[in-house]
């Protein structure tokens, strides 16, 4: 089993090479075809990885544990848990979309090489920070993200790319290098980079004033990266200059790194501190939910409100509930954060495709440039906005649902230390949130599918593309999957999340 | 039985499913000719839905009249309590989910014939399929967060249908309204669950229903009683919740008659019948629900009096009819409200169905049109239908409302005398003021019911020649249009015209609605005008809910005969005997569904008072709308007491202008401090720009060295 993580990081390092080695203008052509190949290929490895995974135990499968750097304890040790299990396949599957959609949307900025190329680079960094056991090795995967993204971003993307593009790594990088030192104090004094040693010793090894000292180091770092209000700025001007697949990446997967960071090493390996910190994060979360709900909404009642614009800002509200669960610090808060995660990498991801494509149709994301009455113009496209909508609104049913009502379940009670009466009312507050999200996403599908019966003047709208069907599709039913049957996630996390949190 | 009524939702579920593909595929392909798939439409629409009522007929008397019943299978682990999927069969819940299924497949059937001419009937059908799926799942669901999920799904899928014409700004506003007015209140009846779940270390049912009886009404059960009537307010349309339901009335017709009658409304009175002990022990919600209750019952009752249109009648009618149920909870009249539920769900869809067959016949739902046309002779069936709903509306003895509301009044009665057996099996009975206060509210709903039910009925076939009172619009719109028959010679008094004028912009707004509705069904009004009163799909619901209107009262006759079906309030079997030692959870069940002397006495009164209103006002000045009586109440009335207007001065408008501020305050402060650092960020920036050469390796090597020398350093300086 080892050897299949590891064949997932090398299968795309290989292809750039093969990119990079082959010459020039004969692979130009083949280039986005060899990054799905390569894609289609990790996945076909995760999804075997997930055949063979043993459900019924806990800890890390899978393990590859080499010496990297001995002097300093630190090694190159991959493994995969029920934690990281949904991330890992949430993240080849939106990698394999993005290569497959690409093949037939490549966007404009530069060669389709060195776009192939920096795809796969992102799609290592990404699994690799899923799949390292190892803080270091976490933190190097954690900054290899970056640089493809802020490339993607600053040569494919729109007006204004550049500085969003440098607005949008400044900040994260920012925020890492924060991680890092924290990363540091925990080394200073338990001795070693090893997640699961950590998690089983640290609270032993770590004096208080440290461990307090750290996870806030930490947690900085996670809280942009997730993004927490208001260190989210970067966020809107990011996935407003981002093309289609950056778009969907960095909401689907990169936003979910902050998350994965809190549950997997800031509550589990400084549980002594997290109590401090828990109800800042659980109060930024719910400011983030109104907060990023009523952007929306100013948006959506703008003529030229963007929609790319409105999605980012959607997503600081929903992962404004995820940090409610966190910051819940229980077992329940944990598993609502892991699934209202991947639900939200599904359901915002089909949201930045469709964006995308209308972008391809109109030419602008802008409202007014839309138009409107897509029901009657391009009703399976707009049949899908409308499914889209429901999705993120949290409609029973679909995989939004779940982890926000839990995530509300668990701040309702949290963890032992924490006052029950404040999280109330910030479980409330947030409860409020969701009649936001629904009222902004409504007034979209208003200002967007609905609208007066057909005039002369009316541009025509492609209906939805093969290319689009087959690219979507997956997002649609495991959308409709997770909804409908939520022990698909629940089940993989719950028992690796109790585990965890057996020291919190 | 339960495990039958397990798989009960999934057949609409299925249809749902097979619908809604036929409708993708079909899409975009509608001009050119119809597919297969489209022809077996009708029947994946009709046929599921009808097995699904068969079925809940089947679990009905399967479970007959014994305890509680449950299935279920796990269906996630939360990391806290587990989730289940399962059936709770008790009588109450045999009982509703029999009226789901009976009302559903009329609508199913009627839609066949008054939808088929519309492209998106397959998608239309879908939805309500799913929609009875979602209501079904409400009605056996053994877990709390498992409701939910149909709760809400129902409340998406009247968002779909309301706005099936989309077309039309009104369907567009409607839609949006009813969802987030019901999402508002839906937002404390979900805390409310975790609240409930919370205290009983689960989300199912049985075991939250006894922590609520052995712990009694405080803590975790308090405060989840009291947030769950967020979400039957705005489900069930009461005050401050209610204005979503009248606007509703944008949609077609029979998913009005869905959602009125055994869906979406429903489902709130339900819930609280459902959870009955959860609120039974916490006084305050009880209060909370009866001043709701009430409130709506009068206010909705005058609306419904002043409206002009059919279809918005009979929607304040509604509202006020779902508040006489929720009082009688209130006032510990459980199999009460159930009865009056059942009752009002029967003569309710019989009452749009026939609205429907009306509005499509005239081409208008306007009832002063209406009242010109002579309907009686060409509508005969539609006419002694209605006649037959318009009376149990009314409470007219022998039909189904007479009885249901007077074992309301019974139940308040008997309340705020505390003459029932007062020792219960947890010692409580709801305050005596609550049963003063419902007593009085459903006596005086019920004279104006039978009012504005009079009134409607001599609207529709009334036998007056015209002259009705008419506004200023109207008139000149009818001098503008000399084609149409001149109709009356009056000439308004100048009174009139003054009070008229005032009346001037509402009616313009009806104007505007009704014109659109006119024009839509237009054609397939002239279709239909030689042909008989309205194909057999159509008629035969309406039959079919007219002798269950006639006969269902009787039900309440027998003593206890309903009340031991539908069992004890926490699911128990009912025990005739225990009831009269007084050792039931809610005291007097058996005795209220049969009609005491003293309560029928008063509500026969106030039906003839309501009668003789009417008749007084006819004669007062005939040939106008008897609604004059209403004086300086009509024009509040008819706007619904401006519940929108404060609906929008206090949420929707603060909530506008909070979201502006926001969207100023993340461009120009919150973002603006990462701006003011401007300084640092370029000078980074430079830094960076000087090494972007694109060499990705570059970048590597320079993070890992970087790493390496904050490690090394770190590692020495120990």
């Amino acid at each position: 089993m080892g050897a299949l993580l590891l064949a997932m990081l090398l299968v795309p390092f290989a292809t750039i090479a093969v990119l990079y080695l082959m010459p020039r203008d004969r692979v130009e052509p083949l280039a986005s075809r060899l990054g799905f190949y390569a894609g289609a290929v990790v996945l076909v490895l995760a999804v075997a990885f997930a055949c063979a995974f043993d459900y019924t135990k806990t800890g890390y499968q899978g393990s590859v544990n080499w010496n990297w750097i001995p002097a300093l304890h630190i090694r190159f040790h991959l493994g995969v848990d029920g934690i990281s299990l949904p991330l890992v396949l949430l993240t080849v599957l939106l990698s394999v979309l993005c290569f497959f959609y690409s093949i037939r949307h490549m966007p404009e900025g530069g060669s389709q090489r060195a776009y192939t190329a920096l795809l796969l680079l992102l799609e290592i960094g990404m699994l690799g920070t899923f799949l390292a056991a190892d803080l270091i090795l976490f933190f190097v995967f954690f900054e290899i993200v970056l640089l493809p993204m802020w490339a993607l971003i600053a040569y494919w993307g729109a007006d204004g790319a550049k500085a969003a593009a440098n607005k949008f790594i400044l900040y994260t990088l920012l925020g890492s290098a924060v991680m890092v030192v924290g990363f540091l104090v925990v080394y200073a004094y338990a001795d070693s980079f090893d997640m699961a040693w950590l998690t089983a010793h640290a609270r032993g090894d770590v004096p208080k004033g440290a461990a307090l000292t750290a996870f806030a180091l930490i947690a900085l770092g996670f809280a942009v990266k997730t993004p927490m209000f208001p260190l989210h700025t970067w966020l809107p001007d990011a996935h407003t200059a981002a093309p289609t697949t950056g778009s969907v990446l960095l909401a689907g997967v990169l936003l979910k790194m902050g998350t994965y960071g809190f549950v997997r090493i800031a509550v589990p390996i400084l549980p002594q501190a997290a109590p401090t910190y828990a109800p800042a994060l659980a109060a930024f979360g719910v400011v983030g939910v109104i907060y990023g709900s009523l952007a929306c909404l100013s948006i959506a009642r703008k003529p030229d409100g963007d929609l790319k614009r409105l999605i980012a800002y959607s997503s600081i509200g929903h992962m404004g509930f995820v940090l409610l669960g966190i910051g819940s610090l229980t077992t329940v808060g944990m598993n609502a954060a892991l699934f209202a995660s991947v639900a939200h990498g599904l359901i915002t991801g089909l949201l930045f495709f469709l964006v995308g494509g209308l972008k391809v149709r109109v030419h602008s994301a802008k409202l007014d440039d839309i138009g409107r009455a897509l029901y009657r113009r391009a009703p399976k496209y707009a049949a899908l906005i409308a499914f889209a909508a429901m999705a993120s609104l949290g409609l029973p049913g679909l995989a939004g649902f779940w982890g926000e009502v839990l995530a509300l379940f668990s701040a309702t009670k949290p963890g032992s230390g924490l006052t029950q009466g404040s999280y109330i009312a910030m479980a409330s507050i947030a409860a409020l949130g969701l009649v936001l999200t629904a009222t902004y996403l409504l007034a979209v599908v208003r200002r967007v599918c609905m609208g007066p019966a057909a005039t002369q003047s009316e541009e025509p709208v492609t209906e939805l593309t093969a290319v689009e069907t087959a690219t979507w599709t997956p997002l649609v039913l495991l959308t409709l999957a997770a909804g409908l049957w939520p022990a698909l996630l629940l089940g993989i996390t719950n028992p690796a999340v109790r585990v965890l949190m057996k020291g919190v | 039985m339960s495990t039958l009524a397990l798989w009960i939702p999934l057949l609409p579920l299925l249809s749902a499913a097979a619908l809604a593909a036929i409708s993708l595929a079909d899409r975009g392909r509608a001009q050119n000719g119809r597919s297969r798939a489209r022809a077996a439409v009708p029947a994946l629409a009709v046929l599921p839905i009808a097995a699904a009522a068969v079925l809940t007929f089947v679990v009905l008397f399967g479970h007959g009249t014994g305890a509680a019943t449950e299935s279920r299978i796990r269906y996630a682990a939360t990391g806290g309590p587990e989730l289940w999927l399962g059936a709770r069969v008790d009588g109450l819940a045999a009982l509703i989910a029999v009226l789901v299924g009976v009302v559903a497949t009329a609508v199913q059937l009627y839609s066949v014939s008054y939808m088929a001419h519309e492209e998106r009937y397959t998608s239309y059908s879908a939805l309500i399929s799913l929609f009875t799926a979602a209501m079904l799942v409400v009605v056996y669901s053994t877990d709390l967060l498992v409701l939910l999920v149909g709760w809400e799904i129902m409340g998406a899928c009247s968002y779909f249908l309301i706005g099936h014409h989309w077309e039309r700004p009104e369907a567009r506003s409607a839609s949006v309204k009813a969802f987030l007015v019901t999402k508002f209140g839906d937002a404390p009846f979900l805390l409310g669950i975790l609240f409930l779940a919370h205290g009983a270390g689960t989300f199912r049912i049985q075991p939250i229903l006894q922590h609520a009886i052995q712990q009694g009404g405080h803590g975790y059960t308090a405060a989840g009683a009291i947030l769950l009537i967020g979400g039957v307010m705005g489900k069930s349309a009461q005050v401050p919740l209610q204005t979503w339901l009248p606007d509703a009335m944008a949609g077609p017709t029979p998913i009005s008659a869905l959602i009125h009658a055994a869906t979406m409304v429903a489902a709130g009175v339900y819930v609280v019948a459902r959870l009955y002990p959860v609120f039974l022990v916490t006084p305050a919600a009880l209060w909370i629900l009866a001043i709701s209750a009430t409130l709506t019952a009068v206010t909705a009752a005058l609306s419904a009096f002043a409206q002009r249109d059919l279809k918005r009648i009979l929607a304040y009618s509604t509202v006020s009819q779902l508040a006489l149920m929720v009082a009688a909870l209130a006032a510990g009249g459980r199999d009460a409200a159930v009865f009056h539920l059942m009752s009002h769900g029967g003569f309710k869809a019989l009452l749009f169905l026939g609205a429907g067959v009306i509005i499509h016949k005239a081409g208008t739902g306007d009832v002063d049109e209406l009242n010109t046309q002579g309907l009686r002779r060409k509508l005969p069936v539609t006419f002694v239908t209605m006649t037959i709903g318009l009376a149990a509306l009314a409470g007219f003895p022998p039909f189904s409302g007479f009885f249901s509301k007077e074992s309301i009044a019974g139940a308040a009665y008997e309340t705020a005398t505390h003459s029932g057996p007062t020792k219960s099996l947890i010692g409580i009975t709801p305050p005596a003021g609550i049963g003063w206060l419902v007593l009085v509210a459903t006596l005086l709903t019920g004279f104006l019911t039978a009012a504005y039910a009079l009134r409607t009925w001599w609207m529709l076939f009334g036998p007056l020649e015209r002259g009705w009172f008419r506004s200023a619009v109207e008139i000149s719109q009818r001098q503008l249009k000399p084609s149409e028959p001149a109709q009356e010679a009056e000439t308004p008094t100048a009174a009139e015209v003054a009070a008229a004028s005032e009346w001037a912009l509402e009616a313009l707004v009806a104007e505007s609605i009704r014109e659109q509705d006119a024009a839509a069904e237009e054609a397939a009004a002239k279709a239909r005008a030689g042909r008989p009163e309205a194909p057999r799909a159509e008629l035969l619901p309406l039959v079919v809910l007219a002798a269950v209107t006639t006969v269902f009262g009787f039900v309440g006759l027998n003593l206890g005969w309903f009340a031991s079906w539908l069992g004890d309030a926490d699911g128990g079997a009912y025990r005739a005997s225990a009831a009269k030692a007084g050792k039931l959870i809610q005291p007097a069940a058996a005795y209220h569904l049969a009609p005491a002397l003293l309560s029928t006495v008063l509500a026969l009164i106030a039906l003839a008072l309501g009668f003789g209103v009417v008749f007084a006002a006819a004669r007062a000045k005939p040939g106008a709308d008897p609604n004059h009586v209403l004086g300086f109440l009509r024009k509040p009335a008819f706007l619904g007491f401006r519940a929108d207007d404060l609906q929008d001065a206090v949420v929707v408008r603060p909530i506008q202008v909070a979201a502006d501020t926001v969207g100023f305050l993340d461009t120009e402060v919150v973002d603006g401090y990462v701006r003011g650092s401007g300084h640092a960020a370029r000078l980074l920036g430079e830094g960076l720009r000087r090494i972007q050469t694109g060499n990705v390796q570059l970048y590597l090597t320079g993070v890992l060295t970087g790493v390496v020398v904050i490690a090394a350093a770190l590692g020495f300086g120990r």
